[in-house]
């Protein structure tokens, strides 16, 4: 009865199986086969998708495909260029003195600059409940009760929905935003340094919302048009301008970004409903944007959907690139109409396994993963070096490689007595000097790359990551003090040199020479996952070719950050992401004024040089040019020289993607790329089903081993019946 | 019976008082609110000012059990720990630290958890049942042994061995079901097929030489001697004596699990992807989001306060001489 | 400098206990009828046999120190030690524990597992598997000699081994021959068919196996490593070993840490009943209600964060990472004693109403003194069974809260990070699967065996507290 009962089973196995189509593993629902959808996946859910919220990468995955800030980064061109998206043109910025009247940008005399946009006409909003009128043009959800919203659970329940042309006010209305009392901004301290009366206008709707509170009506809706915002001015239905205090050449790449992208008064105030909140309807949750894409479904824990906005008005595919891009076919579609896929559908992938198992089946149509992630998301071969294997080319998997705008380091922690750079005796000074130096040497970064990163990554010789301005390739750009330039390549300085560097810091063999004691560093890192232990392991095994112990202290992320923040930590392995593509944005990181522990700035080594922070005031404000280079390479010589980091590496950024899928170029500052994106899904259909052809001989062997396991039992039964039946 | 079943509800609350304070104090030494706002603020530019704002917003500024600023009964009330537990009583969750509101996500989240723990739960007792019950039909049989040893074999091995193989094997090899994913509706059965099978799989060694025990202390009774003298066969034996009596450890033993199966499994969600409640409490332990921790510790005591409840009903559903008083 | 670890000094305590327990059944005849009976079973004795093993290496492990640095030349004072904690089993795989490679080689492999760049003499650069430094480097010519060597290597092992088994045997039967006063021809045949008392067959069966799975092993782990190496090269052979000690810590000192708690909690409610029952049954519902994987969570981080706090506490990585482990322990105990302690409870309002404590009773004896001379003898039987029992289950549940994040500490060796980090290798292409294959293959032999034993133990015991449910940590492992 057992067997039957089996047997049954893997029938109903069998059968249920097969009625999947030829292929049994599709995570898709069969119906959207040979669609032109394109399968992406995202790691982490997104904390934010409110653009004055919204700062990190997963989230611009999805943000940046919904809003359209006034300015974008061409797609295929090199260095990043900032191109126009909704405005006209890049803005010229004007600087002006205290008057108003127009000065030269190298004038003492400059008080502000101003920043002209003007914005196309004709831009619609994806159709959004919010815009939604009835037939007297009275918005139709903006009086909603508890009542109305009884059945509502998300913004498809609503059963009208309408649109509105793009104006600057709604450019305006998102700065004053960066301000709200109930929004953290990441950047209105930042932005509060530059945009004129920010801070004020920060403090009357603090204000306001005090009022609000006192009257008891502590949720509603802060209209903010109503306040003005000093330097934000709307100059005509289609034009803004914006006032910076003194000049922040930087404040262009900015506007590129979502902090900067309009936001409708109508959305906000749609969102601010009593009741919208506790259904999850919020701007956090459903952006409204002008941009290709429009969010339709958001499940964070399963999927999010991207679907083409009806009301996008089409911009035309970049017409020219890098030299090398029309031979590698992305510029065929020049001058054609985006976007061209019609739905993205991301879904969940939490761990990195399936996630890389998934695309290696086809259902997922590239790995790009942010480079974070990207590690132990994807393990490519375990050949080291860039490229794809035999049996992935065969499959017709493509590699995108481009060094991203990022660094990682170990920093060494200037207020430390130990290896900092901060004590009163120059002797002492030096020592720790020479300790750095010798460290930097020995920590081999090039065996780092290609053990943990997959060979993705290229040992840095500074702080700038190539492709930004201020990096020098070659002879020139190489770090004398880690590095020799021998034929056409740096080499790694030897071990020796290391060791002499450490005999005249006064710790020969790694004993201290006064003391005789070992030399023991700490070193601080948030690897204490249990995959991580190699990692650590590596560490130990650096410092161990000098001799000197390392204890490596691994905490949680918390923890770690208080630690640099106090000035804690002795060394710490670190990274930095740029935010645009201006050297300002990595040499601020040794800006002495903006120290971690003393003034809670982005400098979290401490380092602090007169010289170095001197010209970096010089250099923050020059235009990219020969002058700013030759400064540029100053303030390098007097980083290499004191070594506050050990320079490690710029990650390189893979992205797998399938024969499939065309128009690919990574890009580390634009996220809105997808709008050029193409896919062949019948292409894919075919490589699908000849990938994922089910084994089915298991299913047969399983099925014997059952019958021969039951064997045995069923004689057994017979044998006993039988005996029973004589006795 | 009435009167029991609201005693017990009632002894219910100083229990979960105790959860509750024991969950809060350990999870605020380890998280302070400034470590909350840190994490859920992100990592670049983050300013003392934001940190206090977002503290302030969430009522993480007020003093964590005694508030000696307050009035009268505001010492205790205007506290973090006051307000953030009575609510959870009226199963009112609030929102996590990201804003989002938990008793919502719950809701959602039950779904996929109970779709891959209610099917391994029934199928693992069918089929660790019945092949319990074959081994005690051949007991003291080379077949027994056998049995008995696989299942010892079965119940070495680490489940995550039997996720990590099936996934691997199933999945990745043969291409028989999707890697991981989740779909609502009907398409939910691509997906649950093997978590589900290797939920079962990984429970058969222990649960089956468990009822194997059983089966054979009730075969040892004097009834059952008594029975097969009288001529029945061995399976009317087995199946209506046995079992029959035999369901009551068996029965009681597993109606004590059946509320936790809201909660998921931890290892299996996560490894396939199900958005289901055990991949969530990952989630909030991984980034430390307390609000959730606090919200699903509290929900597993309940349904295990429940669970004890139903056990002791369930005796006096199968054992009519049990009374509850 | 010899260093002695906090769950080294209990280590070493719970084998003075065993020692001292062993003395106190020897003198009791009714106990050790009972270990008798464990000893009459085959399978017990042959896990018991496997066991050993195990613990032979555990113990190597726990004896650490750190070694001393070489002389600075020209000097003659103060020489420190190194802050590596090393113990006598590292010191016995030196070069297992040194032959680092530079990632993965597959298992007695000659070469790396991958290709590198390397620069030809002439300057041009092509991509070939490079040379292991450590395995089979001592072959001239790898792609003939390869086989020859590891064939007669294996041989030298086997034969080794046979040596080995043979020899113990010999001086077993030898020593049961002089005592039995029988020849030896006789004795032998009693102990292969199995007509001696004590399951002396089943020992050397097991031994035989153990030996003749070891001797290759040895003979081969000379040469190469036998089961590869991982990411960063290191042996995989000597990372199984090195996780068996931290398996075993977890296994016995979380149920040791929490005996104490349990047994007193449990017979004071069972014998004192009124309010201290009830406050000890609160107290152990509410542990028990709260999912223990999220007071185990809690904790973990608690103690995590402490110890983050607190580098000063600690001189070297090895006593940070041994403080977690043992708080890790603590800890399972802590959620692990409740089932224990209701047991025992059950048991003690039984015994409570027997005529002997009644008695005991009339006479005037006082109430710890009864529980103490009485009661707690008499409920030893469900305390041994609890710990050979739980011990399975929670070397199973340290390799699934390592998974989680909330195990042991990344640096410290334990199946659960192995298993974690050759989880990721198997989506490597090729795949790299001998690290999983080495971890569930240690870690299934130890707990095979404990279970086995477990089950030996209790069948002669205490038939029939059957199955008891191991400890909830146990149950977490199915979720």
């Amino acid at each position: 009865m057992r067997n039957f009962q089996r047997h049954a089973c893997l029938l109903a196995l069998v059968a249920f199986l097969s009625g999947c189509g030829e292929v049994w593993n599709n995570p898709y629902p069969t119906q959207d086969s040979g669609k032109n959808i394109l399968y992406s996946a995202f790691t982490e859910r997104p904390k934010h998708l409110d653009p004055v919220q919204s700062y990190s990468e997963d989230e611009a995955e999805f943000n940046a495909q919904v809003y359209e800030p006034p300015l974008q980064y061409h797609y295929l061109k090199r260095p990043y260029t900032l191109i126009p998206l909704t405005a006209e043109t890049v803005p010229r910025p004007r600087t002006v003195d205290a008057a108003g009247r127009d000065v030269p940008a190298d004038s003492p005399r400059v008080a502000y600059t101003h920043y002209d946009i003007r914005i196309r006409p004709g831009i619609l909003y994806q159709p959004h409940p919010a815009f939604a009128r009835g037939p007297d043009g009275k918005l139709l959800y903006h009086g909603l009760t508890q009542d109305d919203l009884r059945d509502i659970y998300s913004l498809r329940d609503f059963p009208h929905s309408g649109t509105r042309e793009l104006t600057a006010e709604d450019y305006i209305y998102q700065i004053k935003r960066l301000a709200h009392p109930r929004l953290h901004s990441p950047v209105y301290g930042l932005m509060s340094e530059y945009i004129v009366g920010l801070k004020e206008f920060a403090e009357a709707l603090k204000a306001e919302d005090r009022a609000l509170a006192a009257a008891g009506r502590q949720h509603a809706w802060l209209d903010l048009s109503k306040i003005p915002l000093a330097g934000v001015e709307l100059t005509g239905k289609y034009s803004y301008r914006i006032r910076i205090k003194g000049r922040y050449p930087q404040f262009a790449y900015w506007l590129a970004m979502n902090f900067f992208a309009p936001v409708p008064i109508e959305a906000d105030r749609f969102y601010a409903q009593p009741g919208m909140a506790d259904k999850n309807l919020i701007l956090d949750w459903y952006p409204v944007g002008t941009g290709p894409y429009m969010l339709t479904e958001n499940n964070p824990n399963a999927r999010m959907v991207l679907e083409r906005n009806p009301n996008y008005r089409g911009e035309a595919y970049p017409g020219e690139g890098e030299e090398r891009d029309a031979a590698a076919g992305l510029l065929a579609d020049a001058g054609k109409r985006l976007p061209f896929i019609d739905k993205v559908v991301f879904s969940r992938e939490r761990e990195g396994i399936p996630y890389w198992n998934k695309f290696l089946q086809g259902y997922y149509d590239f790995s790009g993963i942010s480079s974070d992630s990207f590690d132990q998301a994807v393990r490519i071969s375990v050949e080291g070096e860039a490229g794809v294997s035999p049996e992935m080319t065969a499959k017709g998997i493509k590699l995108e490689t481009s060094v991203g705008t990022a660094t990682r380091y170990f920093a060494f922690n200037w207020l430390d007595p130990v290896v900092g750079g901060g004590q009163a005796d120059a002797a002492a000074r030096e020592r720790a000097k020479k300790l750095r130096q010798a460290i930097s040497i020995a920590l081999d970064w090039e065996e780092f790359i290609s053990i943990f990163a997959n060979g993705r990554g290229i040992p840095a010789q500074g702080p700038i990551p190539p492709g930004i301005f201020g990096f020098r390739a070659g002879d020139a750009g190489i770090n004398p003090v880690v590095y020799d330039w021998v034929g056409d390549a740096p080499r790694r300085k030897s071990l020796e040199a290391a060791r002499k560097l450490l005999v005249d810091a006064g710790y020969p063999n790694g004993r201290d020479a006064k003391s005789g004691q070992p030399l023991v560093l700490y070193l601080d890192t948030t690897d204490r996952g249990p995959g991580d232990k190699p990692r650590l392991d590596w560490y130990r095994k650096q410092f161990a070719k000098l001799s000197i112990q390392l204890e490596v202290r691994g905490t949680d992320y918390n923890r770690f950050q208080e630690k640099v923040r106090k000035g804690a930590a002795q060394i710490f392995v670190w990274g930095w992401n740029a935010d645009y593509p201006d050297p300002e944005n990595f040499l601020f990181l040794f800006h002495g004024p903006q120290s971690r522990a003393k003034f809670q700035g982005e400098n979290a080594a401490n380092y602090t040089n007169p010289e170095y922070d001197r010209l970096f005031e010089q250099v923050k404000h020059m235009e990219n040019g020969a002058a700013r280079q030759a400064l540029i390479d100053r303030m390098m010589a007097i980083l290499r020289e004191d070594a506050p980091w050990s320079f490690g590496f710029h990650p390189k950024d893979y992205s797998l993607h399938h024969g499939w899928v065309a128009n690919l170029k990574p890009n580390h500052m634009a996220r809105n790329g997808l709008k050029y994106q193409k896919i062949d899904a019948a292409q894919r259909e075919r490589q699908r089903a000849v990938w994922n052809r089910p084994v089915l001989w298991p299913l047969g062997l399983m099925a014997a081993l059952l019958a021969a396991g039951a064997a045995p039992a069923v004689i057994g039964w017979r044998r006993r019946e039988q005996s029973r039946g004589r006795a | 019976m009435l009167a029991y079943i609201i005693r017990r509800l009632l002894y219910a609350i100083p229990i979960l008082i105790g959860v509750n304070l024991l969950t809060f104090t350990l999870f605020f030494v380890v998280n302070t609110p400034d470590d909350m706002a840190r994490m859920q603020l992100g990592i670049k530019r983050v300013t003392p000012e934001a940190i206090q704002k977002w503290k302030a917003e969430r009522g993480y500024d007020k003093p964590l059990l005694y508030n000696g600023t307050a009035e009268g009964a505001g010492k205790i009330t205007r506290t973090i720990f006051f307000e953030k537990s009575v609510k959870l009583f009226v199963f009112d969750f609030g929102r996590a630290d990201d804003g989002r509101d938990i008793g919502h996500e719950i809701r959602m989240r039950m779904g996929p958890s109970l779709a891959i723990a209610v099917p391994a739960f029934i199928l693992g007792l069918f089929v660790t049942i019945s092949f319990a019950l074959l081994l005690a039909f051949f007991r003291a049989t080379y077949l027994d042994f056998w049995g008995v040893v696989m299942c010892v074999a079965m119940m070495s091995i680490s489940s995550l061995f039997y996720i990590i193989g099936g996934q691997y094997l199933v999945s990745k090899v043969w291409h028989l079901v999707p890697i991981s994913g989740y779909a609502g509706g009907l398409d939910a059965g691509r997906f649950l097929l093997l978590p589900v099978l290797i939920s079962v799989v990984a429970g058969i060694g222990s649960s089956t030489r468990w009822y194997r025990t059983i089966f054979l202390e009730e075969i040892g009774k004097d009834y059952v001697r008594t029975a097969r003298a009288k001529g029945l066969s061995e399976m009317a034996v087995l199946f209506r004596h046995v079992l029959k009596n035999a369901m009551i450890p068996i029965l009681t033993g597993a109606v004590v699990v059946i509320p936790l199966l809201f909660m998921g499994s931890l290892l299996i969600e996560s490894f396939f992807g199900i958005p289901g409640l055990g991949s969530y409490t990952i989630d909030a332990i991984n980034a430390q989001d307390f609000a959730v921790v606090r919200s699903m510790v509290f929900i597993g005591s309940v349904l295990y306060i429940a669970g004890l409840l139903l056990t002791d009903l369930s005796y006096t559903l199968v054992d009519p001489r049990v009374r509850l008083q | 400098m010899p260093i002695i670890l906090w769950t080294d000094a209990l280590v070493f305590l719970l084998v003075a206990c065993a020692i001292g327990a062993g003395f106190y059944v020897n003198r009791r005849e009714y106990l050790l009828a009972s270990w008798r009976r464990v000893g009459e079973s085959r399978a017990g004795m042959a896990s018991l046999t496997v066991l050993a093993a195990f613990i032979a290496v555990g113990l190597l492990d726990s004896l650490h120190y750190r070694p001393r640095l070489d002389d600075v030349p020209g000097r003659t004072t103060a020489n420190g030690y190194g802050s590596e904690v090393r113990s006598a089993l590292d010191a016995l795989l030196q070069p297992l524990r040194s032959g680092t490679e530079k990632t993965y080689s597959a298992p007695l492999a000659t070469h790396l597992y991958a290709k590198e760049t390397v620069e030809l003499p002439d300057g041009s650069q092509t991509r070939v598997f490079p040379r292991l430094q450590h395995g089979g480097a001592h072959l001239e010519n790898p792609e003939q000699d390869w086989g020859k060597d590891v064939a007669a290597r294996t041989v030298q092992g086997l034969a080794l081994a046979v040596l080995a088994a043979l020899t113990f045997s010999a001086i077993v039967v030898q020593a049961a021959a002089l005592r039995w006063g029988l020849g030896w021809q006789a004795t032998w045949r009693r102990i292969w068919r199995g007509e001696t008392q004590f399951a002396w067959n089943a020992v050397l069966a097991a031994l035989a196996v153990l030996m003749l799975l070891a001797g290759p092993v040895i003979s081969l782990a000379g040469g190469y490593h036998v089961f590869g190496t991982d990411k960063v090269g290191q042996d995989v052979l000597y990372l199984t070993l090195k996780s068996i000690r931290t398996g075993l810590v977890i296994g016995t000192i979380t149920t040791l840490s929490m005996l104490p708690f349990a047994v007193a909690l449990g017979i004071v409610a069972g014998y004192r009943g009124g309010w201290i029952d009830d406050l000890i049954q609160y107290l152990y519902t509410t542990l028990n209600s709260i999912p223990s994987v999220l007071l185990i969570a809690a904790s973990v981080l608690m103690v995590q964060v402490a110890i983050d706090t607190h580098p000063d506490w600690f001189a070297t990585a090895a006593q940070r990472a041994d403080a977690r482990l043992l708080a890790l322990c603590l800890i399972l105990g802590v959620t692990s004693w409740t089932g224990l302690c209701r047991l025992l409870r059950a048991e003690t309002l039984k015994l409570r109403e027997l005529e002997y404590v009644q008695a005991a009773q009339a006479f005037g004896a006082s109430a710890s003194r009864i529980m103490g001379r009485h009661i707690l003898p008499n409920v030893m039987h469900i305390v041994l069974i609890a710990v050979v029992m739980d011990f399975s289950g929670l070397v199973l549940a340290e390799a699934v809260l390592s998974y989680i994040g909330i195990g042991v500490d990344p640096s410290t060796i334990s199946f659960g990070t192995m298993i974690n980090t050759a989880r990721l290798e198997l989506a490597r292409e090729p795949v790299v699967w001998w690290s999983l294959i080495a971890a569930f293959a240690f870690m299934f032999v130890l707990v095979l065996a404990a279970n086995l034993f477990s089950d030996a133990v209790r069948d002669a015991f205490d038939p029939r507290v059957a199955g008891r449910r191991v400890a909830a940590v146990a149950q977490e492992k199915a979720a």
